[in-house]
């Protein structure tokens, strides 16, 4: 029997598999994690307390910034939001123009999971892929925004620009392309026997868990959990999409892997079917006053983003700026649960189960 | 050590200071704000003595110079050259009063007194020189004063209600041109502009009215204070403009009332209207959900455990219960546990300060009913403590870490209550609205 000593090891903040500014505190026991100790608000920007000065359009660049892998989503609940307490019914023109931006966001959000994680793995090629085909949808967004990341693209009340002419053409072309890189994705990748063994029964947890840590998105039904609120509290126009909610039911690395790369599938059957009920024509914007000042109260929007769960509480006094406004942070909700999923694990499982959660650091710190 | 020390005693004589001084501010605030909000009483000084009644328009724009520095030094150059030979009158009583005022309510910056002193001397020069014949004048003053103190507002505001500047432009075109100017400037630049544009026009607006309409402009007047509290500045200079050309006024109240309408169905949103014609009609489907938790609720744990409960229209109709202090433990221990209600996932966990009191609110959620709960509860500001969640939902963890670094709230029971986001040498909670910025090295 070998004789081992505690030791503490640092890990981050500057790690190239926190894919960001995560620091972890561990102390081991020879290879063994006896206990995980996640630091994190190193991006921690104040976006809440920015906010109380801002008005509500003035915000929404901020909320690019939060989750930077996936900002469509981002900037949709905070204008859902707004609409939700102003009662603004936005033109069908544009929540096509929000359904097809976010869900094409999705898909390179998750794309750029999957080449990352790869890569956590030591496979360098897969990263390259998934690169080649988010540039590709990054392009798209970048003629709709005008920006590749942080798009800035919605409006209380709809989108700033309208799609230039043939991007909607353009669109329906990617969704054939992309899902025939799908294949590719799973022949290259998902048979792997050496992923297989290190994803498959890792950072499991069950369905009660999930639910205790109020995990989100991917991680919630790689555990079996049929909930999807584009589905289950259909918000836009997502009630009008013919998709699947994927679940899984082991619970481990391997499921959420399987999940996300199956999302990309809906996502894709979501951006055709928008592209192809796209009216022809119609406003972009609804009528909205040019100071907007959401009524007296409180309230509290949730919506389905890459990661997961992401609301909007707005406190209103009235006034053109929210008197309160709190983003419910999928990453920052999911990643909760890394110290218990660590404890006990093999120190060579840590960057497995750390990056099958997908954070987004700019998200959990807010 | 003792190095250490006394940097800890310095910081945290620093915060105190810090706080202290926020408070001052705060009060010194909401004393010179109590004074607009009083429109009834001030209006009772116009007519018993009308040097009170300047000398409230002063304490106005006192408040005005506190709050928005900036615009005040710039909107008062504006508003001294016009009311120049108004100065006259009352130079030296606008001047110690305004003085008394400003020492009063601006502790620490000279450079805000040194601006806030002509532009309120400005003002009321003006609100002065009216008085002294009608108190109408006084309340118009006042009005001016309003106007400029939301000069962003105003500038703003237009370009928003376009039907009241188009009614302007039919009752003065030259005027309305400017103002449409003004807001054309204000929409592509920014303040420099708009103060500067600002202060004449809305004394343009004032001059008018008493010029014209005596009585009348008097109780049009206060009804126009009234709805200075609640309303745009900008709106009220354009009723204003109404009363003057009588022709004119009607056709221009109507429009106006129609784009209040407009205006209000806009920004108090359908939500209002919507739950105003639903509710009494046919309730919001989840009021059978709220009345069954209430009713589970109050059967086994007691009818005072709740202070209130309602359906949040603006929030998709969410059942609210607002949970009595003492009980708040337990409900949540209910609504997870209670057979009935499984509320089995926190959703969102957070704290707000309302100044009056700090709050929790808590989103639930039941995968097994797959119905939502929103849970708040009041704590005392000076002191927020509360039970921690953390021992029935796993996910209310980082969320009260959370709330505890921004807010400073308590969260008793939980097993690492840390400053999650911005490290433990830091002082004073952010999102609190007292919080004022503190910086060893500065």
């Amino acid at each position: 029997m070998i004789r081992t000593e505690e030791m503490l090891l640092n890990v981050g903040p500057q790690h190239p598999s926190t894919h960001g500014v995560f620091r972890l505190v561990l102390k081991i026991d020879g290879e063994i994690i006896v206990e995980a100790t996640p630091v994190i608000g190193y991006l921690h920007r104040g976006t809440e307390k920015l906010a109380e000065n801002l008005q509500y359009t003035q915000i929404i660049p901020y909320t690019d910034r939060m989750d930077y892998i996936s900002a469509m989503t981002n900037n949709y609940v905070i204008c859902h939001a707004v609409e939700t307490m102003m009662g603004i019914q936005v033109p069908e023109r544009a929540e096509y123009l929000r359904v097809l931006a976010m869900e094409l966001n999705r898909v390179a959000s998750h794309l750029l999971w999957w080449g990352t994680y790869i890569l956590d793995f030591g496979a360098t090629s897969p990263l390259l892929y998934a690169f080649r085909e988010r540039e590709l949808i990054i392009n798209l967004l970048n003629e709709l925004s005008g920006a590749r990341i942080t798009f800035n693209y919605m409006r209380v009340g709809g989108v700033k620009w309208d799609a230039p002419e043939g991007w909607i053409e353009k669109v329906a072309d990617f969704v054939p392309y992309m899902r025939e890189q799908l294949k590719g994705y799973h022949d290259l990748v998902t048979g792997n026997e050496i992923f297989l063994n290190r994803t498959k029964g890792i950072g499991k947890y069950t369905k009660e868990d999930a639910l205790n840590y109020s995990l989100s998105g991917p991680n919630l039904r790689c555990t079996g959990i049929k909930w999807d609120l584009r589905k289950d509290e259909p918000y836009s126009i997502y009630d009008r999409f013919d998709f699947n909610v994927v679940t899984r039911e082991d619970g481990d690395a391997y499921s959420r892997y399987e999940c996300r790369l199956a999302e990309i599938e809906e996502s894709l059957k979501i951006i055709e079917q928008a592209a192809e009920q796209f009216p022809k024509d119609g406003e972009t914007m609804a009528k909205v006053p040019k100071i907007i000042k959401v009524p007296k109260g409180e309230g509290f929007v949730r919506i389905e983003a890459s990661r997961g769960e992401i609301g909007c509480y707005i406190a209103s006094d009235g006034k053109k700026e929210p008197y309160r406004m709190k983003f419910r942070r999928p990453s920052f909700y999911n990643l909760q649960i890394l110290p218990k999923l660590l404890k006990g694990e093999n120190i060579s499982n840590l960057i497995a189960i750390l990056g099958a959660v997908d954070i987004v650091l700019g998200e959990v710190d807010g | 050590m003792s190095g250490e020390k006394d940097l800890e005693q310095l910081k945290k004589e620093a915060a105190a200071k810090a706080k202290a001084a926020a408070l001052a501010k705060k009060k010194a605030m909401a004393e010179a704000e109590g004074g607009p909000s009083s429109e009834g009483a001030s209006g009772e000084a116009d007519d018993l003595a009308k040097k009170k009644a300047a000398a409230v328009a002063k304490a106005k724009a006192a408040a005005a110079a506190k709050r928005k520095a900036m615009e005040q030094a710039e909107g008062g150059s504006g508003s001294d050259g016009a009311s120049g030979d108004a100065d006259d009158l009352a130079k030296k009583k606008a001047a110690a009063v305004a003085k008394a005022k400003a020492a009063a309510a601006v502790k620490r910056k000279a450079m805000e007194q040194a601006e806030g002193g002509p532009a309120s001397e400005g003002d009321s020069g003006e609100a002065d020189d009216l008085a002294k014949k009608k108190a109408a004048a006084v309340a118009k003053a006042k009005a001016a004063a309003a106007a400029k103190r939301k000069a962003m507002e105003q500038a703003e505001g237009g370009p928003a209600s376009e039907g009241d500047s188009g009614e302007a432009d039919d009752l003065a075109k030259k005027k309305a041109a400017a103002v449409a100017k003004a807001k054309a400037a204000a929409a592509a630049k920014r303040k420099a502009m708009e103060q500067a544009e600002g202060g004449p026009v809305s004394e343009g607006a004032s001059g008018e009215a008493d010029d014209l309409a005596k009585k009348k402009a008097a109780a049009v007047a206060k009804a126009k204070a009234a709805a200075a509290a609640k309303k745009k500045a900008a709106e009220l200079g354009g009723s204003d403009a109404g009363v003057d050309a009588k022709a004119k006024a009607v056709a221009a109240a109507k429009a106006k009332a129609a784009a209040a309408a407009k205006a209000k169905a806009a920004a108090a949103g359908k939500g209002d209207s919507g739950a105003k014609t639903s509710e009494p009609k046919q309730p919001s489907p989840n009021q059978v959900y709220l009345d069954k938790y209430v009713k589970i609720i109050t059967e086994h744990l007691g009818e005072n455990v709740l202070e209130d409960f309602y359906i949040n229209s603006l929030s998709k109709d969410v059942p609210t219960i607002v949970v009595s202090r003492s009980a708040y433990y337990k409900i949540a221990e209910f609504l997870k546990y209670n057979e009935s209600l499984g509320f089995d996932y926190l959703s969102e966990l957070h704290g707000t300060d309302f100044e009056t009191h700090m709050e929790i609110y808590v989103h639930l959620y039941s995968y097994k009913n797959r119905q939502s709960v929103a849970m708040k509860v009041k704590l005392d500001r000076e002191a927020p403590e509360i039970e921690s969640l953390q021992p029935l939902w796993a996910g209310a963890d980082w969320a009260e870490c959370e709330a505890y670094d921004l807010l400073g709230i308590q969260f008793a029971g939980h097993p690492n209550l840390h400053r999650i986001m911005l490290g433990e040498d830091w002082v004073g909670h952010p999102l609190r609205r007292d919080y004022e910025p503190y910086d060893v090295e500065v």
